[in-house]
């Protein structure tokens, strides 16, 4: 029985390197960040030297930088206290209609409170209309918030372009890099972002730990009330183990970043381009190759469903994700999909391979193989396929 | 989230196809949905002799497809017609809750199968 992961987007293994650094930080040096006491000094010390790493991945000042639980509370906390902080200066927020769910939720729950979300709009491909972006800002509008790279079809987005925009008219722009961040090279000065979400698992870190970056001079509302810590904005004593392995998984990252990116978009692209010559009637979901992430290859199967496609896939020891309602619990299809302009079998039909530097040219090769034998399998047990003679791509 | 059984039937469903020309024929679900099931029978004195099932679905809705067929055949169609999604899913040893509603598809299309049936009967 084969084990082969291709869900690198979902979580990745912690690395050897991040382990070793976090051990000692669980037994022995385990005083609370916080304590005046030589205890707490050494925990201190320990996450400063984490702070001072990543802020200078992102070329950002280590004050600037701010400990979470992960993603989905950086992304809570930049959009709640953002549109808290600005309240009184106008209650319309504008996103992608391709964040993530954190965002998506988070907004919805703020429509609830008298706040009014718009949604940019994307191309076929994921990428932002900017045009449409300045058509919707309105002089009550606080705040901008787009991913950087999605995480689902893998499309990068103009944030430098997305941040003249926000900054002409006011608003405050912020972006979710949990995808990004130790995969694509960014410095968050030059990109000139005020908020940055960031996690630590998506990069060969452990699972529970991320980042906000808050540009300095920029006030939001906390969302998490507590202690001191965090410079008073994020309550809560800070998980020591988990920001050293953050802070190490992202240095092998920045350190490996160049050689990983051409590496894992080699193996992507032999991926894609197998499937599209050796599969019929399969989209390409999210831009071909170019602006797209190393890892990302994002397909729908015309005729079958997503979820069956996973099991078959997992029967043969591959592990992936879809986008269709089925593997999702929820009756939606994906709002990703949907967003780009599928039409719901098309969006119920995707499977989402998400490639890591372990992977191999072997695993992929397999990958296909056992990927044409499923799909077929699955399109003769359905009934809207019919005998079809010419071959040709959706 | 799936047990062993619903596993090993996916895996090897029982009846995959379209009898050619059958006494009935239901299709049930829409693509919207992510879920359509065809269900086709060969019915010889009120008694269903073969049952065949085409599915566009999630593994759950496969898997209940194969096990329906399998147990209606050698049913009269008055006893098709009281087989409920709760028997195939206790054949197959339960299903995630979120999966309860892929299962009532292939007690629907019995049903409209049989219906189909009725009404080419009636109209001869």
């Amino acid at each position: 029985m084969r084990n082969i992961y291709f869900d690198h987007a979902a979580t990745t293994p912690l690395c050897e390197e991040a382990f070793n650094k976090m051990k000692p930080y669980f037994t022995q040096i385990f005083g609370n960040a916080n304590s005046q006491h030589a205890f707490g000094r050494e925990a201190v010390k320990a996450v400063d030297e984490a702070r001072d790493a990543i802020a200078g991945f992102i070329n950002c000042r280590p004050n600037e930088l701010y400990f979470t639980s992960g993603g989905t509370e950086s992304d809570n906390w930049a959009l709640r206290g953002a549109a808290h902080a600005c309240a009184k200066k106008g209650k319309h927020l504008i996103i992608s209609p391709i964040e993530h769910a954190a965002m998506l939720s988070t907004a919805k729950a703020l429509t609830k409170e008298g706040f009014t979300v718009d949604f940019m709009k994307v191309d076929a491909d994921g990428f932002i209309d900017l045009e449409h972006l300045k058509s919707i800002i309105r002089p009550d509008t606080t705040f901008i918030g787009c991913m950087m790279a999605n995480n689902e079809v893998g499309t990068i987005e103009p944030i430098k372009e997305i941040v003249k925009i926000a900054h002409s008219r006011g608003a405050i722009c912020f972006t979710d890099a949990v995808q990004a961040a130790g995969v694509l090279k960014i410095d968050v000065k030059d990109l000139g972002v005020d908020m940055m979400s960031m996690s630590s698992h998506k990069i060969y870190g452990p699972k529970g730990v991320g980042a906000l970056y808050i540009r300095n001079g920029l006030l939001i509302d906390s969302i998490i009330t507590g202690g001191h810590q965090e410079r008073m904005k994020r309550g809560g004593t800070t998980n020591v183990a988990g920001v050293v392995g953050f802070a190490e998984a992202f240095k092998i990252a920045d350190r490996d970043r160049e050689k990983n990116f051409e590496y894992v978009s080699m193996l992507r692209d032999r991926f894609i381009d197998r499937v599209l010559a050796e599969v019929p009637f399969v989209k390409l979901n999210g831009p071909y190759k170019k602006d797209r992430l190393p890892a990302n290859a994002d397909f729908s199967f015309k005729y079958i469903e997503g979820e069956s496609i996973l099991f078959s896939l997992d029967l043969a020891g591959i592990a992936v994700s879809s986008g269709s309602a089925c593997s999702s619990g929820s009756l939606e299809p994906s709002h990703v999909l949907l967003a780009l302009g599928l039409p719901e079998g098309l969006a119920h039909g995707s499977i989402r391979f998400s490639f890591g530097k372990h992977n191999t040219v072997e695993e992929v090769d397999y990958a296909v193989e056992v990927l044409k034998q499923a799909v077929n399998r699955l399109r003769e047990m359905s009934p809207l396929f019919k005998a079809q003679g010419e071959i040709k791509n959706v | 989230m799936y047990n062993e059984k619903v596993m090993e039937v996916f895996k090897n469903p029982k009846n995959v196809g379209e009898i050619e020309i059958p006494d009935g024929i239901g299709t049930v679900g829409n693509e919207t949905c992510g879920d359509i099931m065809q269900i086709s029978l060969r019915i010889e004195n009120d008694v269903i002799v073969d049952a065949k099932f085409k599915t566009f679905g999630c593994a759950a809705a496969i898997a209940t497809s194969s096990t329906a067929t399998e147990m209606v055949k050698g049913m009269t169609v008055d006893e098709a017609l009281k087989l409920t999604n709760k028997v195939v899913i206790e054949k197959l040893g339960g299903l995630p809750a979120q999966k309860i509603h892929c299962s009532v598809l292939a007690e629907e299309a019995i049903k409209k199968a049989i219906e189909d049936y009725r009404a080419k009967q009636a109209a001869k």
